[in-house]
């Protein structure tokens, strides 16, 4: 290793750097008022770090565990957005935390550290080492009220993220047991030549049992079913903000992972029909179990949780059509990133719309938004368009997102998988739409205006903005999805 | 005399109109200035009609998105367009001035209104199948609130049974829309329907040619997605139950005819039988649940599937010889439907705001009482049943004509429709108008000045077109003679 190599970390040492900064501050200062835009104007120096980098071509480092491409580049963007937006809607709300302020935003800052060298991770030791970095800063904010619903829900995502970090170890084991190195590269190379060997046949069943594990691994960080099972208790007792953050955030560098891992490892021929396969069956069943269950829900934070995971399902369908036959279709996974960019801001809107009502009414119950379009129109609004975003419907970035990733599907001969994604957009339209009905048509209790703060409300405005602005004008982030993509396949 | 852009003038000039309405007004400067962008509006469309002929109108801006998934933004029109968007100026005025005494919610009313008139100009000048889809979903959000808000009954039911119903087609159109590009490789209406003949499609071209109707049937609507049309109709305020009948359904009938027969002759042919049993279904099923209708509105709306029936049986007539003379009649039918009906829902809407019941029992002997509303009633219901001068009569006349060599025994029962129409329609205004004075309705009185205005436009129309129908039918005539050559049937 030479130093020059720190180069390539600078936008995770930046931001690592920042969380330490942010609790120096918080021990010295009294003014926890300056927390946020100290932390705001903090993460303009890792994001001027990416840009930077993105002006230069792709740079492996650190003996090629790490790889700093456009594709990297691209989900740090991502989580640098969502990470500001983030922090910007706690504004208000991180208050009830008293003096722990500065540890709840250098906890939100580690996790991002964790999530961006992840994204750039080309070695499994360091992927694995990055995601505990990601997730043990998480669980701690879950628990971060401390009642006794928040600290249920720390302690089951600390729990159950274990288990899902076990089950993808093994996964990872199984894979340097048969092919002897823990660089992604190496791994897809030996696996190339012993399955073009002779002996294909054993090892194609342990390596397709190895992706398993790495996928059930992997799908607990997406929420995607079956592994769902934690995302809507941990949803409903998170703070909303973190909350916002696990759905947003945290989803996307679990696909970052799982793109890489699949185009760098198994992208072979052999295999790759057998877990597109696999990804097609876990995506339609997510879809549908996502949305059906969302029906019934009542609490919103609970309602999005199921909704993330049909969302999460939505998604995979781009991993599904990744391959068409024999040769490698790239649209399915510029799909997933526009989707994912699309769903980061969608999403972050409906949260910091949420956070703002709940800080007036204490209440995250669907019901606690009746009658909004009077109480505050200009949320009611931003909730409306999120909702419409959600279900897919024009001129928002949900819309273009989906007609992407299902237009990928089809030109990879899953149009059977397009058309149970779209069949369920139409069930899901069922329930995004009950929240509008709620505001527009329910009158409320008391008719109090709720003035939002400052902080959640410009979260919630710039967010619905990126949804319709790249609604009507996607091209943009299209074009930068295809160049993250096209670094990473071969 | 050439105005660049017109087009998208047409397009924009409400959507952005709602945007002003919303932000900027409030509820009496926002009618008045809805009024005056509808006017503006209607000169816009009407220019357009007459203009179209002269010079090339369309516009193309191929930088939208990126060449891979090459969307444009291409508006065009010809004849078949050109006198739906004048059908679409002329009733958004009307729908202007059926609203003009809401006083729940005023503003957000109009803004509603505008933004659905900018929504469907958008799905009839497109030629670009992804921008065409995106106005037909576009289109929905108004039409929700339009009805779910200011609806009467089982209002939220009704809308969310519309918005369901259709989105459910559409969700078929998506697919087909994704197939066709797979294949094609473009969205390009125009260079579709020359590629089709040679495209490489993933699915039978018959399974293709029925999800795309499917979209378009449930909207027109064909039984038996026909029962949300009823719900809709019935609980939409006046305003959406005129724009629901004057033109949404027109988009069905549209589609069928720029898609359905513009994309797929070959099939269109080989399905004709289908279309003509189920216009003829249609046309008897739905008069003789009409006659069993008590209530006005009602009554209207499953009149409405009858009429609709009509345009199916013209369309049906392909192979006969004269194809174009039934389609003609189709859209003709398409025209007119919509200048009667929205006659029929306005008056009855008018009726309803004095009678506060639209039950027919209920009512009776307002003829003296209300003079103007029944001249109305009566122009519109002789022109629905086919009265010889009024346009209802070329329509139907056209399409039995141009049907009969093709499918002589269909359109022989379908003539038996239009006696039943002739019962229903008869028999509703004399139970509702004429007989014994009732005591509850004497201190209601006629139209006001205001609601003359729309009243006089539509009877105009109507008397005008029944006059001297070439002025419309010959525009429909050009246009798909035109289509029949591009696709080169006939």
């Amino acid at each position: 290793m030479n130093y020059i190599d720190l180069e390539l970390i600078i936008p995770e040492i930046s931001m690592a750097l920042l969380a330490g900064l942010i609790i120096v501050f918080d021990l010295f200062s009294s003014n926890k008022r300056l927390l946020v835009p100290l932390c705001l104007i903090g993460l303009l120096v890792p994001l001027f770090f990416c840009i930077a980098a993105a002006q230069e071509s792709a740079e492996a480092g650190f003996m090629g565990t790490m790889q700093v491409d456009d594709f990297s580049i691209f989900f740090k963007y991502i989580i640098i957005l969502a990470t500001a937006l983030v922090i910007l809607s706690s504004a208000t709300y991180a208050k009830r935390f008293d003096n722990h302020q500065g540890e709840y935003y250098s906890l939100i800052l580690l996790s991002a550290t964790g999530m961006m060298l992840l994204a750039s991770a080309t070695e499994l030791i360091t992927i694995y080492i990055a995601l505990e970095l990601t997730a043990l800063p998480t669980a701690a904010l879950a628990a971060f009220i401390r009642e006794k619903k928040s600290a249920e829900s720390g302690m089951k995502f600390l729990i159950l993220s274990a288990v899902s970090s076990a089950v993808l170890l093994y996964g990872m084991v199984l894979l340097y047991g048969f092919t002897g190195s823990t660089h992604l590269s190496d791994i897809g190379t030996a696996i190339a030549t012993q399955l073009s060997g002779s002996a294909g046949i054993t090892d194609h069943g342990v390596l397709l049992f190895s992706v398993i594990l790495i996928t059930a691994g992997f799908g607990f960080k997406i929420s995607a079913v079956p592994f769902q099972m934690w995302a809507p208790d941990v949803y409903e007792g998170a703070p909303t903000p973190i909350t916002a953050f696990l759905s947003v955030a945290s989803k996307a560098v679990g696909f970052a992972i799982i793109l890489r891992i699949l185009y760098m490892v198994f992208e072979n021929e052999a295999l790759s029909s057998d877990w597109t396969s696999m990804m097609a069956v876990l995506s339609a069943i997510s879809m549908s179990v996502g949305n059906l269950i969302a029906i019934k829900q009542n609490n919103i934070k609970r309602m999005l949780a199921y909704s993330t995971i049909a969302q999460a399902g939505y998604i995979m369908v781009g991993l599904a059509a990744m391959t068409s036959d024999t040769t490698l279709n790239t649209s399915g996974p510029v799909g997933i990133l526009v989707y994912l960019a699309g769903y980061t801001f969608t999403n972050l809107a409906a949260f910091a719309v949420i956070t703002a009502i709940s800080e007036s009414s204490g209440d995250d119950s669907i019901d606690s938004f009746s009658g909004l379009i009077k109480k505050s129109p200009i949320l009611a609004g931003i909730m409306t368009i999120s909702m419409i975003s959600l279900i897919g419907i024009p001129p928002t970035i949900g819309f273009m997102a989906k007609i992407y990733i299902f237009g990928a599907a089809v030109e990879t001969n899953l149009t059977w998988l397009a058309f149970v994604g779209v069949i369920n957009s139409v069930i899901s339209a069922y329930y995004y739409l009950r929240v509008v009905k709620t505001m527009f048509l329910n009158s409320a209790s008391e008719q109090s205006p709720i003035k939002p703060s400052i902080g959640p409300l410009s979260a919630a405005v710039i967010s619905i903005v990126g949804t319709v602005a790249f609604g009507l004008y996607p091209r943009p982030i299209i074009e930068l999805a295809r160049e993250a993509i096209s670094t990473i396949v071969g | 005399m050439e105005i660049p852009g017109i087009l998208s003038i047409a397009i924009f000039l409400p959507l952005i109109s709602a945007v002003i309405v919303a932000v900027f007004l409030n509820g009496k400067t926002a009618r008045g200035f809805a009024l005056g962008a509808s006017i503006m509006e209607l000169m816009i469309t009407g220019y357009i009609f007459i203009a179209h002929k002269q010079y090339d109108m369309s516009e193309k801006l191929t930088t939208w998105f990126p060449e891979s998934f090459p969307v444009q933004y291409f508006l065009a029109i010809d004849g078949i367009s050109a006198p739906l968007i004048l059908l679409t100026g002329l009733l958004g005025i009307v729908s202007i001035f059926a609203s003009w005494n809401v006083s729940e919610r005023t503003k957000e009313h109009f803004m509603w209104l505008l933004a659905l008139q900018g929504a469907v100009v958008g799905v009839f000048t497109s030629m670009d199948f992804l921008l065409f889809f995106l106005f037909w979903e576009l289109e929905l959000i108004p039409m929700f609130f339009l009805i779910s808000i200011w609806g009467t009954g089982r209002k939220e039911y009704s809308a969310m049974k519309f918005l369901i119903f259709t989105i459910l087609g559409s969700a078929f159109m998506l697919i087909g829309i994704l197939v066709i590009f797979a294949g094609t490789g473009t969205f390009d209406m125009m260079k579709i329907s020359e590629l089709m003949p040679t495209a490489n499609l993933i699915m039978p071209i018959g399974i293709l040619f029925l999800f795309m109707s499917i979209g378009f049937a449930v909207k027109l609507p064909v039984f038996p997605f026909h029962t949300w049309l009823p719900d809709a109709h019935t609980d939409a305020p006046t305003a959406a139950s005129v724009m629901l009948a004057g033109v949404l359904l027109k988009m069905g009938g549209y589609g069928l005819l720029r898609v359905s027969a513009g994309m797929f002759p070959d099939q269109l042919e080989k399905y004709a039988w289908v279309l003509a049993l189920f216009g003829v279904i249609n046309i008897i099923y739905g008069a003789a649940i009409t006659i069993r209708q008590t209530d006005l509105k009602r009554l209207i709306a499953y009149s409405s599937v009858s009429h609709m029936g009509f345009v199916l049986l013209g369309l049906s007539a392909v192979g006969g010889g004269i194809t174009s003379l039934a389609m003609t009649g189709a859209a003709l039918q398409m025209f007119t439907h919509g200048t009667i009906t929205g006659l029929l829902f306005l008056t009855i809407g008018f009726i309803y705001e004095r009678t506060h019941t639209r039950h027919i029992p209920d009512l009776g002997g307002l003829a003296r009482r209300m003079p103007i509303f029944t001249v109305s009633l009566v122009v519109a219901g002789l022109a629905s049943l086919g009265l010889p001068g009024t346009s209802g009569f070329v329509a139907e006349v056209t399409i039995f004509v141009g049907a009969f060599p093709a499918f002589k025994i269909a359109t022989i029962i379908a003539a038996f429709g239009v006696v039943l129409t002739a019962g229903y329609i008869l028999w509703m205004i004399q139970r509702s108008m004429f007989g014994p004075e009732k005591p509850q309705f004497e201190q209601i009185g006629d139209a006001t000045a205001v609601q003359v205005i729309p009243i006089g436009i539509l009877i105009i129309s109507i008397i005008a077109v029944g006059i001297y129908p070439a002025f419309v039918s010959d525009v429909f005539a050009d246009g798909i003679a035109q289509m029949l050559i591009m696709t080169g049937a006939n």
